[in-house]
């Protein structure tokens, strides 16, 4: 089978990319989804604050969802569910068809599409307690927040009924409302960091609400119970992130949520071969979204962890949208690549190079920094001049950030090298 | 009255089971808990050791290099996961290449072929990952790898599709001589048998006291591990060593036959016997060690850690045979490291003497080849196309980060000793054992748990009793 293109993901990005795809002229596409619906993660996130920036108005996961699956069905998109793509892997350089694509389901058994352009789109995964190195037993009892959340939401079942939550992103804040709501006792959500990983209308809403505590610089340093978890020892740590021996305190619980942070999901990128990049890891991509090989586009959590579906559907649209103009061939000649430097507090951005010939008017540059910072500016620099400065009250690593980068700005000077963004006078807090 | 009992369905318990198995016997097997594979079985280092490390003239020695010789035959008779890596023991200073040299003497006297020392640049050579520290190194190219649950659950299905019965959740609390044998007072009632295989792990020593004066003391030394991810999975080929320095013991950094990379163990001696928990020093221990053989070596890779407790006889070696003032009752005692490697021989040896006691010849319908569930990870793609056109449930992945499909995972429910647990599934397909570390599919394995037993999702467990996944009973 041969398809124009190919969409890995039916989530929000992958309907997005799809919806801009087939709106700009795309005919021959698909997209693979391995779930029993459209939608992805959405599908198990029943609470409210979806859409503010997408559709003014405030709508729950599912809803969210609904509006992108009721276009894909309107435009009449073709999607497969039940279909997981097993591998992603390189045609010769001159095959029409770059990606080979195996995927497998139960009705068409196992079988390859020849992709002549590819949008990547898989999401992301939680990370689980292995990772988060935390001693002790290992008995039932300990799951990630989103897995506990497809128990409550999706199956009507209750994983637990005194419960401690380690990590203080988004995902944990709202199963401590969500577990409190079903009747279980949420005894405190401990965070390694000084300052939370999540939204702070989420900490309002979820836990100052609920009376629920948030202990910063806090950990599980153990876990007790040999079959169902009875209890947890959390200890305060010191400024490397250590134990203070002496602060430990016994908590005990049946049940512990671990919201520890986001994997982009990219084990089929690698198996593909394009280029990542360690800090987002996710691939690197250019201002079109294409990541290092030609026709390959990703967008969505799989290229970076968002904060919003707002900016995961608006990213994925202009995923969907290049990659249209690059299988019509009208993708720009472009003038030549300029990186794009993150420094002084900026961890990373997307996308992480631009071409000014490809651009538009404006580029959405997205990026999120590596500590808390107040009372700062945010800075866009080349060939010493600076293009743009914003002052911030505050920035947090827990939401991210983004600027629009004007192709105007670039016009303005020759031959520019490289794009700086910057927090400048970065005086951590 | 049965033939024989043996206790406990660890990879030495089913060894022995499998082999008496071949024999006009009638075995019963008692596990206290819900599966086979569910003790020091479960949690070592998936090595089969090529022997130089025994002391030559002991049990150790000879059922080591006995079982590196069985193992890879029995690998394609049984169908579990094996590979001959080989092995490397890396000698950091010049000052301790005598005890490379004493130890390739000490294999060569336990019979293991073909060990040599290498140079800094044959070493290299032969292994680009490990540290430029290591100036000598002891190879042995009969080392091997196994999956233990494998070779364990291989073990006991063979023996259960030729008539040996397995008793779970069976904790066996009281031994007593009779006329005849032995009367075995259990959870699940009293046992009554002609000789008694006594594989109870870190436990065989409470049994053995129970029937004998000469007492065995049997130290749960629990060992930690951190299991890295595939993505560094080759970043050595070989299962490195390191010789034992004035600072210690070190730990071993190996691929898995499943492509992992493991390291460890650390090495405690505890008093409880239930001491699996892991340790921040004990993880740090392994990792900090892991760094000084192999060159960058990946910390940050950790998907999970465990540990477990080598059963540790006072003696230092294992304790194999009948007890000399308690006829018929045979001990498989004291089985620490090789343990893994030698079960296959201990098993032989044991069921010999068992037999020879009970004067019980060979059952000719005895079928020694099993075959395991297919693996739509491993599979090529013809072989998959097969599988899914004979069962559809092949196609649909319930597992993504192993690639575990619904119909391998139905299988595991209904072979002979069939998974009952999430754990039951994940060490007979790895269903959860990837790097997420079972987020996504462990809903998804409980709810098919659930289907194929016929069972409320709120009734499937973890492990053992009290291990249920969710709090409610679907009354919620």
């Amino acid at each position: 089978m041969r398809k124009d293109l190919v969409i890995v993901g039916g989530g929000p990005a992958g309907l997005a990319a799809a919806i801009a795809a087939r709106e700009a002229g795309v005919e021959d596409l698909v997209i693979l989804e391995r779930d029993a619906r459209l939608g992805g993660i959405l599908n198990q996130c029943i609470h409210n604050g979806f859409g503010l920036h997408t559709f003014k108005e405030e709508l729950t996961g599912p809803e969210y969802a609904d509006r992108f699956v009721r276009q894909v069905q309107a435009l009449g998109i073709p999607y497969k569910l039940h279909t997981m793509v097993v591998d992603l892997a390189r045609q010769g350089v001159h095959s029409a068809c770059p990606v080979l694509v195996t995927a497998m389901n139960q009705k068409e058994g196992i079988y390859t599409i020849e992709a002549r352009a590819l949008i990547l789109a898989m999401g992301c995964r939680e990370r689980p307690r292995g990772a988060l190195n935390i001693p002790g037993y290992r008995p039932a009892g300990v799951y990630s927040a989103g897995t506990a959340q497809r128990y409550v939401n999706m199956e009507g079942r209750l994983p637990g009924r005194e419960v401690v939550i380690l990590g203080s992103g988004d995902i944990g804040l709202i199963m401590a409302r969500r577990m409190t709501l079903e009747g279980a006792k949420v005894k405190l959500v401990a965070e390694l960091m000084p300052y939370s990983g999540g939204l702070k209308r989420n900490i309002v809403q979820c836990l100052d609400d609920f009376g629920i505590p948030l202990r910063l610089r806090t950990t599980v340093v153990d876990i007790q119970g040999k079959e169902r978890v009875e209890g947890v020892t959390v200890a305060q740590v010191d400024e490397q992130g250590r134990p203070i021996p002496g602060t430990e305190e016994e908590v005990p619980c049946d049940t512990l949520l671990l919201s520890c942070g986001l994997i982009p999901e990219n084990e089929l990128s690698a198996a593909l071969g394009v280029g990542m990049n360690p800090a987002t890891n996710g691939p690197f991509v250019n201002e079109s979204l294409e990541t290092d090989m030609e026709g390959v586009f990703a967008c969505g959590n799989v290229l970076h962890v968002h904060d919003l579906v707002d900016y995961v559907s608006e990213e994925a649209a202009w995923a969907g949208k290049r990659a249209a103009a690059y299988l019509q061939g009208s993708l720009e000649e472009g003038v030549g690549k300029v990186p794009i430097r993150a420094a002084g507090g900026v961890r990373y951005t997307v996308p992480s190079s631009v071409d000014p010939g490809r651009m538009e008017e404006e580029q959405i540059l997205r990026f999120r920094v590596g500590n808390v910072y107040r009372d700062v500016c945010v800075e866009v620099s080349a060939g010493g001049h600076v293009l743009y400065s914003r002052r911030k009250r505050v920035l947090t690593p827990g939401e991210m950030e983004q600027v629009a980068l004007k192709r105007a700005w670039l016009e303005q000077i020759p031959e520019v090298q490289e794009i700086v963004v910057a927090v400048n006078n970065p005086a951590a807090s | 009255m049965t033939d024989v009992i043996i206790i406990g369905a660890g990879v030495t318990g089913c060894a022995i089971a499998r082999e008496l198995a071949r024999l006009d016997c009638k075995v019963k097997v008692l596990e206290r808990a819900s599966d086979v594979c569910e003790g020091t079985s479960k949690a070592n280092s998936g090595i089969a050791h090529a022997g130089f490390d025994a002391v030559p003239g002991t049990w150790k020695a000879r059922m080591n290099v006995e079982g590196s010789r069985i193992l890879e035959d029995l690998s394609k008779e049984l169908d579990f996961p094996y590979r001959r890596n080989g092995s490397l023991v890396l000698c950091f200073a010049e000052g301790d290449r005598e005890k490379l040299e004493k130890l390739r003497r000490q294999g060569e006297e336990n019979g293991v072929k073909g060990i040599r020392i290498l140079g800094q640049e044959e070493l290299q050579k032969l292994e680009p990952g490990v540290s430029r520290q290591a100036v000598a190194a002891l190879y042995a190219p009969t080392g091997a790898i196994v999956c233990p649950f494998g070779l364990t659950i291989a073990l006991a299905e063979n023996a259960a599709a030729n008539g040996v019965e397995f008793h779970l959740q069976t904790r066996v609390e009281g031994i007593r001589k009779t006329q005849d044998g032995y009367r075995l007072s259990t959870s699940q009632g009293i046992y009554e048998g002609r000789a008694v295989v006594n594989a109870a792990g870190v436990y065989a020593d409470w049994f053995h006291n129970m029937v004998s004066a000469r007492k065995l003391r049997i130290t749960p030394r629990r060992g930690e591990y951190c299991l890295m991810d595939k993505q560094v999975g080759n970043l050595v080929s070989h299962t490195i060593f390191q010789l034992p320095t004035a600072h210690g013991k070190g730990v071993l950094v190996t691929p898995t036959v499943h492509g992992n990379l493991l390291a460890g163990p650390t090495a405690r001696d505890m008093e409880d016997k239930e001491a699996v928990n892991t340790t921040r020093e004990g993880m740090e221990e392994v990792l900090k060690k892991a760094a000084t053989s192999v060159r960058e070596f990946p910390a940050r890779q950790v998907i999970t850690s465990f540990a477990g407790l080598r059963a540790a006889e006072a003696g230092g070696d294992f304790v194999l045979g009948e007890v000399e003032d308690a006829p018929g009752f045979f001990d498989a005692a004291g089985i620490a490291s090789p343990g893994l490697t030698a079960a296959p021989a201990i098993g032989r040896y044991l069921a010999g003497l068992v037999g020879a006691y009970l004067s019980v010849g060979k059952k000719p319908d005895f079928v020694a080849v099993r075959r395991g569930i297919p693996n739509m990870e491993q599979a090529s793609m013809q072989e998959r196309r097969r599988l899914i056109a004979k069962n559809p449930l092949y196609a649909n992945v319930i597992c993504r980060c192993e690639l575990v499909t619904e119909g391998e995972i139905v299988d595991a429910i209904h072979r002979p000793l069939g998974a009952t647990t999430v754990d039951g599934i994940k060490r007979r397909t790895r269903a959860g054992m990837g790097r997420c570390q079972s987020g996504f599919c462990a809903p998804r394995v409980v709810e098919i748990l659930a289907r194929e037993l016929q069972k409320d999702p709120g009734e499937i467990r973890k492990a053992d009793p009290g291990s249920e996944f969710l709090a409610d009973k679907g009354e919620w």
